[in-house]
């Protein structure tokens, strides 16, 4: 298999999830905008814009993660009903170029919303070019965590009603409630310690110290990536044992 | 070798069904194979351990030389299937649905329009090409699955139950098309009609019970039965003459028939023309074969014996 073929393999995924779906129902795009930014226009207001800063970076991870998330639902939906990866398993594409082509479509669905907050983050937040730096590493650090968990997620789920319920909740779990739209010193003491079981916690506050939004000791920033990290590569070998191109 | 074997192949899923028990055939060159069975006989699960999608228990298989469980990766640059149940993508339209599966098998973009083009109006959906596949008929949707795989350049094509929700006119349509085509692939078919499988195939499998009973042309299958005619009786009520060299059947529509040789055929149609019987003689066709085999008690065969055909 050559560059050319994997590049073709990699281009189907785009166009089938994303690009045709896109052309074919515009209201897509609109969908892909609606959940990040209302959250962010709820925080604007009631914090009567001081929190608008914090805002943008909590919908920048809101957007990597449910984009990584929303790639369980595509391949079970593809999988299920329409035995589409059948056909793709039974053809030259090999399963890493499958879920990395199925990952890729899922960015270029979020390039949208992506291209909008980040107009509205250089407008608002002025990121100098290590923040810019951080806050693309840990975005796609996310990104990364969140397709593995959505892709080892689809090989639990059986049919599409299954799937929505999974990512609506893992959604929720990893980008509502932690502290990503807003600070975790404003969550009582008892209850902090909950929101540090989302990764997303700890990728927030590394971009929230970055930005100057909140102050960390230098241990708790590196005990912050090493978690990302961490999460990160144990959900890579879990999907790796877990994943059944060839069923057995 | 050009062609699909397969030898002992046995699948037992993790729940202890045993989905394949020791199927055991070779089919030479082009041409269709098809493989009939009532439902849950084992045909999807031959045919996705075939495909490379499903490893099976034990056995091994070649298609074209290439062997199936351990190589993969060849065999899937030159096989496509259409799985049973998969359906034309809604969001996308007939030629998107095709040109994507053709980037899939690692086409470039323009080479795979211009296929996807050709392959559309090869199957008579060039003015569908570009609505949505959720407008059009079910019927036209799984010719767009067809067309999908038909433009492949694939040389295995395996069409899991291709024409099941077609109209008459496009079954018939597909057919032609895939008698057209068997000369230059290999196509291997599972179908619940039994008309498509006399009518397309060169060989046909009979299975039941995850077991291949009978394989063969349909030549090769009149003599399985050992028997050249059918005699169907339309008259539930007629008492049903003696039989020495043949067997009595009944179909699923209630009907009586008399599998037996033609010196005997004669003599039994003479009966019953004096007698006032309704009837109809027939060379046996695949429908009494398929009958008569998968009517035989399964275990006048033991478990695990490999018949090799």
């Amino acid at each position: 298999m050559n560059g050319k073929s994997t590049f073709s393999q990699l281009l189907a995924s785009v166009l089938v999830n994303a690009v045709y779906a896109m052309i074919n129902y515009p209201i897509m795009i609109v969908n892909t905008l609606l959940a990040p930014l209302s959250i962010l226009v709820v925080i604007t207001f009631v914090s009567h814009g001081a929190l608008v800063g914090v805002g943008i970076e909590g919908a920048l991870i809101m957007t990597m993660v449910s984009g990584g998330i929303g790639l369980q639902g595509d391949l079970s939906h593809l999988k299920n009903d329409f035995k589409m990866q059948d056909m793709v398993v039974s053809s030259p594409t090999s399963s890493l170029t499958y879920v990395a082509g199925m990952a890729l479509s899922e960015l270029v669905f979020s390039l949208p919303v992506l291209v909008l907050l980040s107009v509205l983050a250089a407008v608002y937040l002025h990121p100098t070019l290590l923040q810019t730096g951080i806050i693309i590493a840990v975005m796609s650090l996310m990104f990364i965590f969140s397709i593995v968990l959505g892709f080892l997620l689809s090989t639990f789920t059986s049919d599409i009603v299954q799937s929505w319920g999974f990512s609506g909740i893992v959604s929720v779990l990893l980008s509502t409630i932690p502290p990503v739209y807003y600070l975790i010193t404003y969550i009582p003491l008892p209850f902090r310690y909950i929101a540090y079981i989302s990764p997303t916690t700890y990728a927030a506050e590394i971009i929230q110290n970055a930005m100057g939004f909140l102050q960390i000791s230098s241990i708790n920033l590196v005990a912050d990536w090493i978690v990302v990290i961490a999460a990160t590569i144990c959900l890579m070998y879990l999907s790796y044992k877990k994943a059944r191109w060839r069923e057995p | 070798m050009e062609g699909l074997s397969c030898r002992n192949l046995s699948k037992t899923y993790g729940n202890n069904t045993k989905a394949l028990r020791g199927i055991s055939l070779s089919f030479k060159g082009n041409g269709i194979l098809a493989i009939i069975g009532r439902n849950g006989a084992g045909k999807t699960t031959l045919v996705r351990i075939l495909s490379t999608e499903l490893m099976p228990s034990k056995g091994s298989a070649e298609i074209n030389g290439m062997d199936v469980i351990n190589d993969p990766g060849s065999v899937r640059n030159i096989i496509a299937i259409v799985p049973q149940e998969s359906r034309a993508i809604q969001w996308l339209t007939p030629m998107q649905s095709v040109m994507s599966y053709l980037l899939y098998r690692g086409f470039g973009y323009n080479e795979s329009r211009k296929k996807a083009s050709d392959a559309l109006k090869m199957l008579g959906l060039k003015s569908n090409a570009d609505k949505l596949n959720r407008l059009l008929s079910g019927g036209t949707k799984r010719k767009v699955m067809v067309a999908t795989v038909l433009a492949s350049d694939a040389k295995v094509i395996f069409l899991d139950e291709p024409t099941t929700g077609l109209d008459p006119i496009s079954r018939n349509d597909l057919w032609n098309l895939l008698n057209k085509l068997k000369r230059d692939y290999l196509i291997v078919l599972t179908t619940h009609y039994l008309e498509e499988a006399e009518k397309l195939a060169d060989k046909i499998g009979v299975m039941e019970q995850g077991r291949l009973m009978a394989f063969g042309s349909m030549d090769e299958l009149r003599k399985k039965v050992r028997h050249q005619y059918s005699i169907r009786i339309n008259d539930p009520g007629a008492d049903m003459p003696a039989t020495k060299e043949g067997t009595l059947i009944k179909g699923l529509d209630g009907s009586k028939q008399i599998l037996t040789t033609e010196k005997e055929a004669f003599g039994i149609s003479q009966y019953l023309i004096k007698k006032g019987v309704k009837f109809s003689t027939n060379p046996v066709s695949l429908e009494d074969i398929f009958y008569y085999i998968v009517k035989k008690p399964i275990n006048e065969t033991s478990e695990g014996d490999e018949d090799e055909w």
